[in-house]
């Protein structure tokens, strides 16, 4: 306890805080392209298309075919693990056209969720098992970062000390066997937005589990200069009647975040937990735009938020791919400006 | 754990957060005024004078009928229960002095150390008793801020999980308390200078210390906006053969605090634990001189380093008031200097200023 005995070389830490930086460079975020098999069933099924892994390598061909213009907005594209290693229609692979355009690959390397006995339906994520090996082979193929999803829910009982301990000392094992491979932890801490709570409700909550998170992350020795964290915004649950404005959602947001996340963690990247691509927009601008000193990067990391427009575009039919394609990139340079918006203020 | 039961109402929120910003407002820190009867007798000793009532009544007295313009540098001033309810020599309190100077008044309130047994020698703070009433009282009698100073060493063995853990619980539910009572409660987690580590051992300590300090101040549902922080700089130890520069001090204090300190946190202000008046300085002008963003104002809250100086121009005689007085004006606009960067050393620097003020484990 009272000896450090180094996780880290200073060369580590230096790739590792490079890495981190590359992703959050001003006005950049990620594109969330990670979906599971099953998640992929989900989106392809709204549109009317049947969930293949040639449907999907198509899907996600539509994506990274974007020009050069989204180098200047996307600054890393997480993959799941069939993803990194398919290929574009000419046989290149997709983690390449990716590092082509300069953007960093990500990986997403949980396994899911498993039930936590005696708790009223609440989860940790497993994944641990082999994480090690995982990793050097990813860091191999072309992997900078990773990721991976821990899961709580508001409830009137929940979450409860165990769900929020369990899942933080999970997310800094994680954390720290990545960083070991030479891979930035992206930490992912969701607290999901169902239910019928206020705005405030889940600014405490989110608060008492980025406290414990980041506990978690010292304990375990964790180099967070070399980490990322992709936190949900706190908005009040989706049936909750009352309504809140973007302003009221970032000061909220913000507020959490100035009271549990180092300065030293170089960026924070929204998940988009289900708000719409408009939705998703506006309050990262009201983020951006606060009136508080914001010391990290405050970016995205959308999934649904950047590929819904693309998806409905494309529905299955090649002949739409340009189209598709040139929907994303749309959204993704919308998404991105948000990011300059308040670019003179919050560093005090 | 799920469900808020606010510890604070907005208007109390507000009232702690607007104290806390006084205090640490841009170029001002804090006069640590506060030494015990015990240590107030260490620092008189140094200079031949009697530790009487008196005496410790005259030496403040000089500091706090300081010129007025004293408020650009000092934003708040920690004093000892005794003085507290001393009056200068035309009979008014100190407190109303120094509060018609528009300082903020503020009171030590930990009762010193109690052994941590199964420990190798370490300890936590005693004073939770009672401390829900003495706060009410001390708000009523003027003072807006509290201090606590927890203290943990490094050695070999040292400090323990349980003296990380106890001292952060400590700290935790007396800054609850301090708030629940209009008090603005300074936190003080020192890491001992005394040993030989050096500065990596030190960061790597003071690190885990922050990290529990934290997490417990969350556990306890404490409003960091209206805390201060008042840590120790990271250095290494005083007999650690290696010599770093104010540059070293400054990069691994600055690193330490911007993975441990959130930004809401709206100052911090380094004790000087023994470092000479113009190590103090130079080690927090190179700390706001680094150009990193710092979401939270660097500041001091020096006791030896603010007085040793005045003291030493004092000597014990009345005479030497004003000779006293300017020494302390001059060391508080250095120190006013450094907090923003812009502290120049000049050719030279009298004695007093270099001289070390290390006692060994030093306690209040």
């Amino acid at each position: 306890m009272t000896h450090q005995h180094p996780a880290l070389t200073a060369e580590q830490k230096k790739e590792l805080s490079d890495i981190a930086l590359r992703i959050v460079a001003p006005g950049k975020g990620i594109l969330a392209a990670d979906e599971s098999v099953g998640h992929m069933a989900k989106r392809l099924n709204q549109i009317g298309v049947e969930n293949t892994e040639e449907n999907r390598r198509l899907y996600r061909q539509i994506l990274f075919s974007a020009d050069s213009r989204v180098k200047k907005c996307i600054g890393g594209v997480i993959f799941f693990h069939e993803t990194m290693y398919q290929k574009a229609d000419d046989g290149t692979p997709f983690v390449q056209m990716i590092k082509d355009k300069g953007i960093v690959v990500g990986i997403k390397v949980d396994k899911g969720v498993v039930p936590l006995a005696g708790t009223d339906g609440e989860t940790t994520t497993q994944g641990l098992d082999g994480l090690w090996e995982r990793c050097a082979q990813y860091k191999k193929d072309g992997a900078d970062f990773a990721k991976w999803r821990c899961v709580l829910k508001i409830s009137e009982h929940t979450p409860s000390a165990l769900a929020i301990m369990e899942n933080a000392n999970v997310l800094a094992r994680y954390a720290s066997i990545c960083q070991q491979n030479g891979i930035v932890p992206i930490v992912e801490p969701e607290i999901l937005p169902d239910g019928d709570h206020d705005l405030k409700r889940c600014q405490y909550v989110t608060e008492k589990v980025l406290a414990a998170v980041y506990k978690a992350l010292s304990d375990h020795h964790v180099y967070l200069e070399g980490t990322l964290l992709k936190p949900n915004m706190v908005t009040p649950g989706h049936s909750c009647p009352t309504k809140y404005s973007p302003e009221e959602i970032a000061m909220a947001t913000v507020t959490a975040l100035r009271r549990t996340v180092p300065p030293a963690v170089p960026g924070v990247t929204f998940l988009s937990g289900g708000q719409s691509e408009e939705e998703a927009s506006i309050n990262l601008n009201a983020i951006n735009t606060c009136p508080l000193v914001r010391p990290w990067a405050l970016t995205f990391s959308y999934g649904r938020a950047l590929q819904a427009s693309a998806l409905s575009a494309w529905r299955g039919q090649r002949d739409n791919a340009d189209a598709a394609t040139e929907e994303f990139v749309k959204r993704a340079e919308v998404t991105g400006v948000v990011l300059l918006a308040g670019e003179c203020q919050g560093l005090g | 754990m799920t469900h808020q039961f606010p510890a604070l109402s907005p208007e109390q929120k507000k009232a702690l957060a607007d104290i806390a910003q006084r205090i640490v407002a841009s170029g001002k820190g804090i006069l640590a005024a506060d030494e015990s009867v015990g240590t107030m007798g260490n620092r008189l000793q140094r200079i031949n004078v009697e530790n009487t009532e008196e005496n410790r009544r005259a030496f403040r007295e000089i500091l706090f009928t300081s010129d007025t313009s004293i408020n650009q540098s000092i934003g708040g001033v920690i004093l000892f229960h005794e003085t507290l309810y001393q009056k200068d020599s035309s009979g008014k309190p100190f407190s109303a002095l120094i509060k018609e100077k528009g300082i903020v008044v503020g009171i030590k309130l930990d009762k010193g150390t109690a052994p941590l047994a199964g420990t190798n020698g370490e300890t936590t703070i005693q004073g939770l008793d009672g401390l829900a009433e003495r706060c009410a009282q001390y708000k009523k009698d003027g003072v807006d801020f509290g201090k606590w100073r927890a203290v943990l060493k490094i050695s070999s063995t040292t400090p323990s999980q349980l003296a990380i853990q106890e001292n952060a619980n400590a700290l935790a539910r007396y800054a609850s308390i301090c708030q629940q009572n209009g008090l603005v409660p300074i936190v003080e987690p020192e890491v001992l200078p005394d040993g030989d580590h050096d500065l990596q051992r030190c960061q790597y300590v003071s690190e885990k210390v922050l990290a529990a300090v934290y997490k417990a101040l969350n556990d306890h549902h404490v409003y960091l906006e209206g805390t201060l922080l008042k840590p120790n700089m990271v250095t290494a130890g005083h007999s650690c053969t290696k010599k770093y520069t104010p540059q070293d001090v400054a990069i691994a204090t600055v690193t330490t605090l911007l993975r441990t300190v959130p930004a809401a946190v709206p100052g911090i202000c380094f004790l000087s634990g023994g470092q000479s008046e113009e190590e103090a300085s130079l080690n927090l002008n190179a700390m706001n001189q680094m150009p990193v963003t710092k979401p939270w104002k660097l500041t001091f809250s020096y006791g030896r380093a603010l007085q040793a100086s005045a003291l030493a121009a004092w000597l014990g005689k009345s005479e030497n008031k004003k000779a006293a007085q300017e020494a302390f004006r001059k060391r508080a606009q250095i120190n006013s200097l450094a907090c923003r960067g812009q502290y120049v050393q000049s050719g030279k620097t009298d004695t007093a200023a270099t001289q070390s003020l290390f006692t060994a484990s030093y306690t209040y």
